[in-house]
């Protein structure tokens, strides 16, 4: 280990201020689900806040990090910190990829009749299990009347996302090797992949919504469905996002072959997304 | 069987010095059930173990922080490891656990053989009563709270069973395998009677099993064990046991009285008679969230009395006693109540406090709703 | 009196000297925006502290409406619906705001000192994590003005009590919750980068103090459940808004899938609450005993081993929700092994003891007292885990006893122990020894008259979570309210030794208990805002 000087910023205002924008956001969401509209300016001058508090904040970093204040010890701490930022994203989709498994292992089979919890049909002697639970248990929910093809849109997604994360990588390796066009426009190719990814996600919301009757109401189908591809759609409008600032950084000239940990980070990021959309590709469309 | 009879001396043993204890209620009841004799004999086993580990160790403690303290001049040492030692002390604790798991496997699977019942009730919770059904019987009914409201408020002396009394008791026959199904109509509840060793989750939606047979006749007490809202204090659990011939002809009677109530569906109500019997069924109830005076607890519970809407959509009014409004805490009367009762309060809740609509509501519609 | 002094040679150290000097290096804000802006970890320590601390009051007073409603049968003072919103936010404000925050700031102080690093990683982060929390705990103390009250299923938040019947304040509750969350997660994230990154050269991961060690481990726990958490939190949302039917039959949900997911993130969280603890305990009964930790690597294998079994033990926490057969004995296997860690924890502790030379300033009394009343929550814990036992067990007040048992007088005193014994280092000054002796005394006495009777009610039938109760129950409700109104009042003295302790006393060198062996005595006390900007020199003990 080198010894000495590992970078400790002075003061600064910006993680105050995050909190307190973080803060706002959630007061404005929360008045806005229960007492109405005046929650609306709060949530949006708290979304404004924290995009801008973050790139004040990301400035100062990566102006220390020019300035060469940081040295090796202080680039692992960030990779320590993304690496388990990432994890912790993980565990957040397992608890969803949780409830897909719960839900059609159990509950419902147990709601049909069989099982060690068979006996629970004796409250709704109509249901028959099946998945997509095209009719609930209850009548009085409306189920989807009909799913998506995974071989239509999803497969398209999946090509997609799958082809973003190769270009992601040629771009990377493009960074390392010093051409640094070939990096521009790799990452550009992805940005562009991850957007395509966005419309085609809103477009089949659409669909759900206008043709097939899959909504947030229609039961746990619906239910489970919106949960994790709309947290999973979320991390890639933010992994678009994070990829955009950093084509800003490559195309301004900003990071050297053997040093380029934002470049990396986001990568990471953005890998992680994909590994998780293959996740969803089969247990919500597929399976 | 002669596992039982091991357990059972065991836990008789285990039991005797604490007989005076057990007596002043400072312990878990032996109970009336094997299972409640298995399950406290388990739990005396355990209580012994942690005694003596225990006293081993708090020995340890206190020997040494009064044999090595600094004032009497001790002088530390260094040793900071012994494999040996250490190896007995993981292993021991093991085997111990090992022993206790065994019996403790074979009453769990005691508790989890609900098979070969001789009758089955279900049990369903309600914010905050329990409704009783003896399944194939045409026998239900709803068991609240009996206690008055000036002894909780302090307005009068709290009598013997205060809160745990109700107004009709759950009737079960001693010696015969009773399954016990639980389920609910709104929150979880869990139902409880530690002398019978049955605590049950009743789970909105889903149905749990438990059984019991009862050794002796008696009344055995218990409350709603799982929080489930403003009144889970006042949701007592009491059980009757009666031998089997007296419970036959209790169960008999009941039967006559239901197909009796049945008969009211034939004639036409008059106003009056629906008011009366309305307020009473409104008074058990409903009145625990839309408040007797019917203000209701706004927002959960919205106010009936001046509730103009509601009194101009008689239709609705009739529909949302029957199944109830998804996703909110109004549950569905249609097997809790009998058409009578529904037909009674529904008129009662559009004449009482001001809601002057002269509606009335007659039963025998109210069942040929239901019937579709 | 002056036991606790280490001998005269040592005390050389203490000129404050160099103190300061760094300090003035950079051009820190004063006042106010001091406290706002700091990236300091000893001060974003202070503030954990007392945050902690007042939170610690503000949940007190809850406990302290709810033990003066039952300390007769009948209803006296609230309504059954305000006593609910009492026991949720009690809980609630104990776990994330005064137990946690405590641990975090008490890690904040003392990681970088125990493992010579200059900060934390990530020193911004760190501010971040700390200001996220008030602007939590406003948002969720700000739901008793709302209309329904703060919420009031229970800290557990079962669904569909949570859900369908909650009140509207339940959205401000879970949006609190995230922010607490996101704080933990970062601040985890922070410990973990530190202990990982930033150790003095030469110092192996199975050279680090104990407190350094089950930290590691926790900070790993959190990241992996907090965000469960804030998934399970995240679905009750959608149930409330926006219709969706997670944990409702009706739409082909479970309310037992909530309790699934509740209880993957509620029992590490348990742990999480309780490993730092005895990683300060560990720390400090070996300095009072002068005598090395017994088995420090069983300690650290045993810490590792609790935090493993603690992702397979989660439905012991719902014994009677119904699970089916083998899962009702997977469970009651997993939750008995976990005694066997646990055990050679105590036995450690107690062996480290023996044959040392022992001395009883506050943070060993509190230590001491930990290891005793810890392990009787760690009998009934045993207790409770022989599921059909727990059938009986279970949603009463002995399942009150033992979690308070292991919260009370297992993670609260370890905290007091670590604040009276790290106080010197942070202050310059012994904390006063008569008082703190005193305070000791009366938390001693009160804590197990508070909760020692829980068990017998328990036992005797009596339900968790009622504002009334059955009139076999009332003796025992009386003296355990009396004991909560001593415990709670004796609080009192602990912020006078502390406060006391900031002014003024006896001054501290830097080696401040004779005893202390790692390396945060090595700096002198008060500690300076700057400490090991350039690593020190660790030499590891000779084992």
């Amino acid at each position: 280990m080198s010894g000495g000087s590992y970078y400790v910023p002075v003061s600064s205002k910006w993680p105050v201020l995050a909190s307190l924008a973080m803060g706002a956001i959630m007061a404005g969401a929360g008045t806005l689900l229960v007492f109405g509209r005046a929650g609306v300016p709060v949530m949006v001058i708290g979304l404004l806040a924290v995009l801008a508090v973050m790139t004040l904040w990301f400035r100062d970093v990566i102006h220390e990090s020019r300035s060469g204040l940081y040295d090796a010890r202080m680039d692992r701490s960030f990779r320590w910190g993304m690496g388990w930022f990432i994890f912790s994203e993980v565990m957040f989709f397992a608890a969803f990829f949780g409830t897909l498994f719960y839900v059609r292992t159990f509950a419902l089979p147990w709601l049909d009749g069989e099982g060690a919890k068979g006996v629970a049909a004796l409250l709704w002697p109509d249901f028959t299990a099946s998945w997509p639970l095209l009719e609930p248990p209850d009548k009085a929910i409306q189920g989807p009347h009909e799913t998506f093809s995974p071989w239509h849109l999803p497969l398209v997604n999946t090509l997609i996302l799958v082809s973003s994360s190769i270009t992601l990588t040629v771009a990377h390796e493009g960074l390392k090797e010093g051409y640094r066009t070939t990096a521009r426009h790799w990452l550009t190719g992805t940005v562009l992949l991850g957007t395509c990814f966005i419309a085609i996600q809103g477009f089949e919301y659409h669909e759900a919504y206008t043709h097939y009757g899959i909504t947030l109401q229609a039961g746990i189908y619906g239910a489970t469905f919106f949960l994790m591809t709309g947290f999973h759609g979320l991390h890639v409008i933010i992994g678009t996002i994070i990829l955009i600032s950093i084509l800003g950084r490559v195309i301004r000239g900003h990071f050297s072959r053997d040093d380029h940990f934002a470049f990396e980070a986001a990568a990471w990021y953005w890998h992680f997304v994909d590994v998780v959309w293959i996740g969803l590709f089969t247990f919500v469309y597929v399976f | 069987m002669r596992m039982r009879l091991v357990r059972t001396a065991v836990g008789m043993a285990l039991t005797g010095p604490f007989e005076v204890v057990l007596a002043n209620g400072w312990n878990m009841p032996v109970g009336v059930t094997d299972l409640s004799r298995d399950i406290h004999t388990l739990h005396m086993v355990i209580f012994w173990i942690c005694v003596v580990i225990g006293i081993v160790v708090f020995g340890a403690i206190f020997y040494s922080l009064f044999r090595y303290r600094r004032s009497r001049g001790a002088k530390a040492s260094h040793f900071h490891e012994h494999t040996t030692v250490e190896v007995i002390w993981t292993v021991i604790p093991l085997l111990i656990l090992v022993a206790m798991a065994i019996p403790a496997t074979a009453t769990l699977r005691d508790m989890y053989d609900a098979s070969e019942a001789d009758m089955d009730v279900l049990i369903t919770g309600q914010q905050w009563r329990w409704r009783y059904e003896y399944r194939g019987e045409d026998v239900a009914f709803i068991s609240s709270l009996a206690t008055p409201r000036e002894q909780i408020e302090g307005q009068a002396a709290k009598g013997e069973h205060y809160l745990r009394e109700v107004d009709q008791p759950l009737v079960l026959p001693v010696d015969r395998k009773v399954r016990l199904l639980m389920t609910s109509d709104d929150v979880i509840h869990s139902w409880w009677v530690p002398d019978l060793g049955v605590k049950q989750d009743a789970m909105p939606g889903y149905i749990n099993e438990n059984w019991v047979r009862i050794n002796e006749p008696g009344t055995y007490r218990g409350q709603c064990a799982e929080l489930c809202g403003r009144d889970h204090a006042f949701m007592p659990v009491v059980v009757e046991a009666v031998e089997p011939e007296q419970f036959d002809s209790w169960l008999a009677e009941r039967k006559a009285a239901a197909a009796e109530a049945a008969m009211g569906l034939d004639r036409e109500w008059g106003l009056d008679e629906l008011m009366e019997r309305g307020e009473q069924v409104y008074g058990t109830i409903c009145a625990s969230c839309h408040q007797p005076d019917g203000g209701g607890s706004p927002p959960t519970f919205p106010a009936l009395a001046g509730n103009q809407a509601l009194m101009d959509d008689r239709e609705r009014h009739i529909e949302t006693v029957i199944n109830g409004v998804s996703g909110a805490p109004m549950p569905a009367f249609r097997n809790t109540l009998d058409p009578v009762e529904i037909a009674a309060v529904i008129t009662y809740e559009r004449n009482a406090w001001g809601n002057e609509t002269g509606d009335s509501v007659q039963p025998s519609a109210i069942a040929e709703r239901i019937a579709d | 009196m002056a036991s606790h002094l280490p001998p005269k040679s040592t005390t050389q150290h203490s000129q404050p000297a160099t103190a300061g000097v760094a300090s003035q290096a950079h051009a820190t804000p004063r006042g106010i925006k001091r406290w706002l802006l700091t990236t300091n970890h000893k001060e974003i320590g202070t503030l954990y502290l007392v945050l902690s601390l007042t939170m610690f009051f503000v949940g007190g007073l809850f406990a302290m409406v709810i033990r003066a409603e039952l300390f007769q049968p009948g209803l006296q003072l609230v309504e059954p619906e305000f006593f609910n919103q009492m026991t949720t936010m009690h809980g609630l404000i104990m776990i994330f705001g005064a137990v946690m925050p405590a641990f975090v700031g008490l890690a904040n102080w003392m990681v970088p000192l125990q493992v010579g690093a200059p900060d934390m990683a990530l020193p911004r982060l760190n501010n971040f994590s700390f200001w996220l929390l008030p602007v939590a705990f406003t948002l969720l103390l700000s739901t008793f003005f709302m209309p329904g009250g703060a919420p009031n299923f229970g800290w557990t938040s079962y669904a569909p009590l949570s859900t369908t019947y909650s009140p509207p304040s339940t959205t401000f509750f879970i949006f609190s919750l995230h922010l607490a969350g996101i704080s933990s997660i970062l601040g985890a994230i922070n410990i973990i980068a530190t202990i990982l990154n930033l150790r003095a050269p030469g110092m192996r991961l199975m050279d680090m103090p104990l407190f350094v060690w089950t930290w590691l481990i926790t900070a790993f726990l959190l990241i992996a459940v907090m965000p469960i958490l804030a998934g399970v939190i995240t679905m009750m949302l959608l149930d409330i808004n926006f219709g969706t039917s997670f944990f409702s039959a009706a739409g082909g949900g479970d309310p037992v899938l909530f309790q699934h997911l509740f209880w993957f993130f509620g029992h590490p969280e348990v742990y999480i609450m309780i490993l730092p603890a005895f990683g300060i305990v560990s720390v400090i009964i070996p300095t009072f005993a002068r005598k090395p930790l017994f088995g420090y690597a069983s300690m650290v294998y045993a810490t590792a081993s609790i935090a493993i079994l603690s992702f397979l033990v989660w439905a012991h926490h719902m014994f009677t929700v119904g699970l089916p057969l083998v899962a009702e004995l997977f469970f009651m296997y997993s939750t008995m092994l976990i005694a066997v860690p646990t055990g050679v924890k105590v036995f450690n502790w107690v062996t480290t003891l023996f044959r040392g030379s022992i001395t009883f300033e506050p943070p060993m009394l509190f230590a001491l007292a930990f290891v005793v009343l810890f392990t009787i929550g760690g009998f009934s814990g045993l207790m409770l885990a022989i599921s059909p036992a727990d059938f009986q067990y279970h949603d009463t007040y002995f399942v009150v006893a033992h979690f308070h048992y292991v919260l009370v007088p297992g993670a609260v005193f370890a905290i007091m122990a670590g604040v009276y014994y790290w106080l010197p280092k942070w202050t310059g000054h012994y904390p006063n020894l008569r008082l703190g002796q005193w305070h000791f005394w009366l938390s001693v006495i009160g804590v197990n008259l508070t909760f020692f009777p829980m068990h017998f009610a328990g036992l005797a039938g009596m339900p968790r979570r009622i504002p009334d109760y059955a009139l076999q129950f009332a003796d025992f409700n009386m003296v355990t309210s009396l004991g909560a109104f001593m415990f709670g009042a004796s609080q009192l003295l602990f912020v006078a030794v502390i406060v006391m302790c900031i002014r003024g006393g006896e001054k501290a060198p830097a080696k401040a208990w004779e005893g202390g062996e790692d390396l945060e005595w090595t700096v002198p006390s008060p500690a300076p805002l700057h400490t090991f900007e350039t690593p020190p020199d660790f030499q590891p003990r000779q084992h």
